[in-house]
């Protein structure tokens, strides 16, 4: 294992660290793992509190600032995030308007955010809602399975959504206004090379040169399929196709996302982005707004996920709204 | 009531001692298991907590006292879904065991179903779905068909401990349908569950414990 660190278990401490230095608009609760804006929020705005596992930067710390989240928790490398940190985050973001809770659709996850939002409402009154982003068509969404896992949706949901709670909207209409983007949007993601955990030393999984892995999720689990490395335009295929086979994205504007895994170079991004633009414009599909980059990784995981979410007019909007945090930033 | 048909709050931390032993001991091992088919961490998270709890282990006056102290510890530090199964398991213990500071079998038993109730309201698993539930359910299981056969606690506890290895074991041919590695389908067969896996060293300390394991 080569990585710039100073040890295994220093990783999340160390990194907080680098954030707090790099972003003094932001505050940095080291002991709590919590990163908060640098101004409380403002009376009457519900807050957005988010969090999750870490190695998927900038997802979700990066997306702290206006416009978008108020607070994110910071769970060890691929672990939730635990009751009593999301409990403080909730309790110090608010603002007496409530907090919507951002969570993505993973066992641990989803159980850590119930324990919070539990605690919360029991001890301090918080009211709290919560929305679980479930988006990954390559995990059949059914009573035998944890469910689809939430990926690449969720950074589209958290700046859309966080537009709207900036314009003041209340708890109830915010957290309607998440479940109708979590329903209108789907995500598939591949792997070329597996990531490789601090902690474990050595790659989570093996795939051998010539092969990948279709339908991967943001945790180094394996995906669905393992099949013969292709040409770019073939993968580019084999993401789309289950999306467009999931969810109608025809007559109307589509927000796009590519988005990178960690390890692959964003000249990569850019080409994949290219075939598939290609792909969604043979579909029919009209793409109003799209992301290139790095914006929900899987530690040093090479590949990519395609996500597109179905928009009209209002969400376009609240798309094109001002967001200045460390991952996002426009209109500012 | 002899000496060997109680528990005392020493043996529960004894018991506790043990786990952290195991699962340190095992870390590697369990997050070898939890590569196959989850997320590779689940040998670091249960040694973290364990022993974030055995640096908050005073000798507390009382068993519910002791297992509050045990699961919010636990809850608070390992994250994940086993910080949540694992935490409310203890968390429910406690709370069924009352402030006493001597449990005989029954009770021990109804605070350990207790405890497993817990787990299942918290991950809504079921048997057969490859998680924890699949050794800790035989080994409840074993335990009060042996001592409703007028078994001591040692021979009851081993007979625990059995059952969970077999409850692990079985789990290697089962398909998935709670948690990470639920996503994987029929290629999460073929490998031991890490959850039943640690589970195993949960009645395994437990048997240590309580006199259950040749020394």
């Amino acid at each position: 294992m080569k990585k710039l660190i100073n040890a295994p278990e220093a990783v999340l401490a160390d990194a907080l660290a680098g954030i707090a230095a790099a972003h003094p608009e932001l505050a940095v609760d080291h002991d709590n793992r919590i990163i908060y804006r640098g101004t409380p929020t403002r009376a009457g705005k519900v807050a957005l509190v988010s969090g999750g596992g870490s190695g998927h930067e900038p997802l979700h710390g990066g997306f702290v600032g206006t416009g978008m989240l108020d607070a994110a928790c910071a769970g060890e490398i691929f672990t939730s995030p635990t009751p009593d940190q999301i409990q403080e985050a909730t309790r110090v973001a608010d603002s007496g308007a409530g907090v919507l809770h951002i969570v993505k659709n993973y066992t641990g996850d989803v159980m850590n955010f119930e324990m919070a939002a539990e605690f919360a409402e029991a001890e301090t009154g918080v009211k709290v809602a919560s929305v679980v982003v479930n988006d990954d068509v390559a995990v059949e969404d059914s009573t035998w399975t944890a469910g689809r896992r939430g990926v690449g949706l969720t950074v589209l949901l958290e700046k859309i959504v966080g537009a709207a709670a900036e314009e003041g909207r209340d708890l109830d209409s915010l957290a309607a206004l998440a479940t109708r983007i979590n329903e209108s949007g789907r995500s598939m993601g591949m792997a070329l090379t597996s990531c490789t955990v601090p902690a474990a030393g050595k790659p989570t999984f093996d795939l051998p040169d010539d092969m990948m892995e279709i339908g991967v999720g943001i945790h180094g689990e394996p995906g669905r399929h393992r099949v013969p490395l292709a040409p770019a335009a073939s993968i580019a295929q084999q993401l789309v196709d289950p999306i467009l086979a999931d969810l109608d994205f025809t007559g109307g504007p589509v927000i796009a996302m590519l988005n990178g895994m960690g390890g692959s170079p964003l000249i990569e991004l850019y080409l994949m982005y290219g075939e598939v633009a290609k792909l969604l414009e043979k579909a029919g599909v009209t793409v109003a707004r799209n992301l290139v980059g790095n914006y929900i990784t899987s530690l040093d995981m090479a590949g990519c996920s395609v996500t597109l979410l179905r928009a009209d007019d209002e969400t376009l909007k609240l798309w094109d709204a001002p967001v200045n945090t460390p991952g996002l930033r426009w209109g500012v | 009531m002899t000496v060997a048909d109680t528990v005392t709050i020493d043996q529960l931390v004894d018991w506790l001692g043990r786990f952290r032993s195991l699962v340190v001991d095992n870390q590697r091992y369990l997050t070898e298991l939890d590569s196959a088919i989850g997320d590779a961490d689940h040998g670091s998270n249960m040694a973290r907590g364990m022993n974030a709890v055995a640096e908050k282990l005073e000798t507390p006056e009382t068993v519910d006292a002791l297992f509050k102290t045990v699961g919010m510890t636990l809850v608070s530090s390992v994250g994940g879904a086993s910080g949540p199964l694992y935490g409310t398991f203890f968390l429910r213990i406690g709370t069924t065991a009352g402030p006493v500071t001597v449990l005989d079998g029954s009770a021990l038993s109804a605070a350990l179903r207790a405890g497993l109730a817990g787990v299942v309201a918290r991950g809504k698993a079921e048997p057969g779905d490859k998680t924890m539930l699949d050794a800790m359910l035989p080994a409840l299981d074993a335990f009060d068909a042996s001592l409703a056969s007028g078994a001591d606690l040692a021979d009851a506890s081993a007979a625990a401990f059995t059952a969970a290895q077999a409850g692990r074991d079985d789990t290697e041919d089962l398909v998935a349908r709670k948690g990470r590695a639920s996503y994987l389908g029929e290629r999460s067969a073929g490998h031991l569950d890490p959850g039943a896996t640690s589970t195993v060293y949960l009645f395994q300390a437990l048997a240590g414990a309580l006199g259950g394991l040749p020394e």
